[in-house]
C-alpha cells in the first residue's frame, strides 16, 4: 500500500529504520527470561557494556512525553533517549553510568521501564533525581550512588550483594542495599516483594 | 525535641512523638493522586496485587495530562481510569467538564490541606506544601503499593530553609523568587531535601502565590517544599472545605541543614533559559529575543491572579503578528472566574488562543507543541531538552507578567516596561 508522506514528517518506516528494528531485537533480547533481572540477582553480579553520559539526564531525554500514551515497556524501549542520543539504541548497553542527578524531573515511571526494556540492568550514578531512584528500585532495576563515577571505563562488573564495582582494573565500593530494598530487587520488583507480604499477613 | 514543620508532620503521620532528619518511618498517607499518563501504569500493578483499596476515599484520580483525549491510545488510558473509578467507587475521580490541572485542583477542592501527607504520581505533587502539607511526587507502582497498603515509607528530609526578607519590588512576583532560588542554588541544590520557605517576602504572599513557590521545589531536586501555614492559609481553607487538618510549625530551634538569607529587593523579573530550570538569568540579559510562542498557564502559574495580571498588561492591546499566544486557566472555576471577570475577553480581543483546563503543552502533550527551531516563553516549571514538542525547540520559563509583557511584542521584555 502506498503510503503518502507529508513534508516533514518522518515516516514509520524511517522511524523504524533508524531506531525500531534494533530495539525490536534489544528488547526482546532483554526481555527474553534468561536474561531477567531476578535471574541476575540470583548470582548477585551484573556486567558488561557501559554507556556513558552527563549530568542533569532528566526524564523528558530518557522517555519523551509523546510517548507517555504507551505502556508496554516494549514499546517504550523503542523510544529510550531519543532525545538525548538517537545512536542509544544502535547498540546492547548493559549498564548506563551518569554523573550527577540522574533522572532529573518528572515521576514517570516509563523512564526506567523504558531503559530497562532497552536492556539496561544497571544504572551508576553520581547521585539520581529521588524519585526515578525510588522507581528504578521498584521496577526491579538496580540503582548505585557512586561520587567515583567518572572512573568507569567502558566495561565493568558489579556485585551487588558484596557493593562492588570492577572497571579498568579498579574496584570500587557502595554501600549495599537495605534490606527492604535489597529484598524488592530480588523479587524483581515492589509488586512482587508486596505481593508477598500480604500474602504473609493474610496467613 | 525541636523539629522542622516537616519532621512535625512526618512524625504525625507515623504515630511517632518525634522524628529526625536521615530517620525512615512508614507514614499513613491521607490521599494518593494519579493523572491519565502515570494512572494506568498504576492500575495494572494494583490488580496484580490482588487485594481491595484500602480506602477508596483517599485515591483521586484526575485525567489532566493528554485531555481532552488527544488521539486514541491517550482515549483508551483514560478508559482504563474510568473503569478503575467506577468498579471501585472512587469517590474523587476528574474528567470531563470537571477536569482541573491536578495541582492546582487540589487545593482548590479543598483536598490537599494543612498537615496531610498527600502523595502523588506525577512530580509536582511537591506543590501543596504550600499549603503547609507534607507532599511529595512517587512512581506509578509505588502509587499502586500506597493504594493497596495506605502507607509508604519515607526518609525524613533535612530541611533547608530559605528567609526570604523585604518586599517584591513593581513587575516581580513569587515565579521570580523561586527561579532566582533554583538559580543560585542548581537543579540538584535541595536533593532529597525538604525546603522550606519563611520571611516577611513570603508571608506577604497570598496561597496562590505561595503555591506557585512549592510547585517548583522540585525544580532543585526536593523532596517537598513548603510554607509555614497561617491566618491566610486557614482563610483558604475555610472557603474551600470543612474536613479536618492539621496546623504544624517549625520549633523556633528546630535544626536546619542550611540557612539561606534572600533579600527580596533584591529579584529582577527572572527568565529560566534552556535547558535548565536553574538557568535563571535577570531579563534584561535576554530581553529581545525573538519568540514564536507564549504560554500562559500550567500548574505553576495558571491561578486566577496570574490571569489577572496577564489580562491587566494585555487589556485593550493586540499581541505581536505572527506570535501564537496560549491561555490554559488552570481550572473550569479559574476558568469560569475568568470568563466572568471580563479576561477571556480580553484574551480574546487580543488575538490569544484560550484552551480548556489541561497539563497541554507544558509536558510536549498536545494544545501548543512547538516545532524545530522554535521558542516559547512559558509560566510553567520545566525547560529539559524537547520539554514542549521537538528536541531542536526552545523552552524559557518566567512569570505571567513577564509573558504577558512579551506576548504584545513577540520578543522576551521586561514586565517592568509596561
Amino acid at each position: 500500500m502506498k503510503k503518502t508522506k507529508i513534508e516533514g514528517q518522518i515516516s514509520e518506516e524511517e522511524d523504524l529504520a533508524a531506531h525500531g528494528t534494533d530495539a525490536k531485537s534489544f528488547a526482546k533480547h532483554a526481555l527474553a527470561p534468561e536474561n531477567s533481572l531476578s535471574a541476575q540477582l540470583d548470582i548477585t553480579k551484573i556486567s558488561g557494556s557501559v554507556y556513558r553520559c552527563g549530568d542533569n539526564v532528566d526524564t523528558d531525554v530518557i522517555i519523551p512525553a509523546r510517548h507517555l500514551n504507551i505502556n508496554d515497556p516494549a514499546e517504550l524501549a523503542k523510544h529510550a533517549m531519543e532525545d538525548l542520543d538517537p545512536n542509544f539504541l544502535t547498540k546492547l548497553h548493559d549498564i548506563i553510568v551518569g554523573g550527577k542527578n540522574f533522572g532529573s524531573g518528572s515521576s514517570r515511571e516509563h523512564a526506567p521501564l523504558a531503559l530497562k526494556a532497552a536492556g539496561v540492568k544497571a544504572i551508576i550514578a553520581k547521585s539520581f533525581s529521588r524519585i526515578f531512584y525510588r522507581n528504578a528500585i521498584n521496577i526491579g532495576l538496580p540503582v548505585i550512588i557512586l561520587p567515583e563515577a567518572d572512573q568507569i571505563g567502558s566495561d565493568a562488573i558489579i556485585d551487588l550483594a558484596k557493593g562492588t564495582i570492577e572497571s579498568k582494573g579498579k574496584k570500587f565500593t557502595f554501600a549495599p542495599y537495605a534490606k527492604e530494598v535489597s529484598s524488592i530487587l530480588k523479587d524483581g520488583g515492589l509488586v512482587a516483594y508486596l505481593k508477598k507480604k500480604l500474602k504473609g499477613k493474610k496467613n | 525535641m525541636a523539629m522542622t514543620i516537616t519532621e512535625k508532620i512526618l512524625a504525625n503521620s507515623s504515630g511517632k512523638k518525634e522524628v529526625r532528619a536521615g530517620e525512615t518511618i512508614t507514614g499513613k498517607l491521607d490521599y494518593v493522586l494519579v493523572n491519565d499518563v502515570t494512572g494506568p501504569l498504576a492500575v495494572q500493578e494494583f490488580e496484580k496485587l490482588g487485594v481491595p483499596l484500602s480506602d477508596k476515599d483517599k485515591v483521586v484520580i484526575v485525567l489532566d495530562h493528554f485531555t481532552p483525549c488527544k488521539d486514541i491510545k491517550s482515549a483508551q488510558n483514560c478508559k482504563i481510569m474510568r473503569q478503575f473509578a467506577k468498579k471501585n467507587n472512587v469517590k474523587y475521580f476528574y474528567e470531563g467538564g470537571d477536569v482541573g490541572i491536578e495541582h492546582e485542583l487540589l487545593p482548590e477542592q479543598g483536598i490537599a490541606r494543612p498537615g496531610l501527607v498527600i502523595v502523588g504520581a506525577d512530580s509536582h505533587t511537591c506543590t501543596y506544601g504550600g499549603l503547609g502539607a507534607f507532599s511529595t511526587g512517587i512512581g506509578s507502582t509505588e502509587a499502586a503499593a500506597a493504594w493497596a497498603t495506605g502507607e509508604l515509607w519515607f526518609r525524613v528530609p533535612e530541611t533547608i530553609k530559605f528567609d526570604v526578607s523585604g518586599k517584591l519590588h513593581n513587575r516581580v512576583y513569587s515565579k521570580d523568587i523561586i527561579l532566582y532560588i533554583i538559580g543560585k542554588i542548581g537543579v540538584d541544590g535541595a536533593l532529597y531535601k525538604a525546603m522550606e520557605f519563611a520571611g516577611e517576602a513570603i508571608s506577604a504572599l497570598s496561597v496562590g502565590q505561595r503555591l506557585t513557590i512549592t510547585n517548583m521545589a522540585v525544580e532543585a531536586g526536593a523532596k517537598n517544599g513548603i510554607i509555614e501555614p497561617d491566618s491566610k492559609v486557614e482563610q483558604y481553607i475555610k472557603e474551600r472545605s470543612s474536613l479536618p487538618y492539621k496546623i504544624f510549625k517549625s520549633d523556633k530551634d528546630a535544626q536546619y541543614e542550611k540557612v539561606l538569607a534572600i533579600n527580596a529587593g533584591d529579584i529582577e523579573p527572572q527568565v529560566a533559559v534552556p535547558h535548565l530550570p536553574s538557568n535563571s538569568k535577570n531579563v534584561s540579559e535576554v530581553a529581545g529575543l525573538e519568540l514564536d510562542q507564549v504560554l500562559i498557564g500550567s500548574c505553576t502559574n495558571g491561578r486566577i491572579e496570574d490571569l489577572e495580571i496577564a489580562a491587566a498588561i494585555m487589556k485593550g492591546k493586540k499581541v505581536a503578528k505572527g506570535l501564537r499566544v496560549i491561555i490554559t486557566p488552570a481550572t473550569p472555576k479559574v476558568y469560569g472566574q475568568a470568563l466572568e471577570k471580563g479576561l477571556l475577553d480580553i484574551f480574546l480581543k487580543s488575538g490569544c488562543v484560550i484552551s480548556p483546563p489541561t497539563c497541554g503543552a507544558c509536558l510536549g502533550g498536545h494544545m501548543g507543541i512547538l516545532a524545530e527551531g522554535e521558542r516559547c516563553l512559558a509560566t510553567t516549571n520545566r525547560n529539559f531538552v524537547g520539554r514542549m514538542g521537538h528536541p531542536k525547540s526552545e523552552v524559557y520559563l518566567a512569570s505571567p507578567a513577564t509573558c504577558a509583557a512579551s506576548a504584545l511584542t513577540g520578543k522576551i521584555r521586561d514586565p517592568r516596561e509596561v
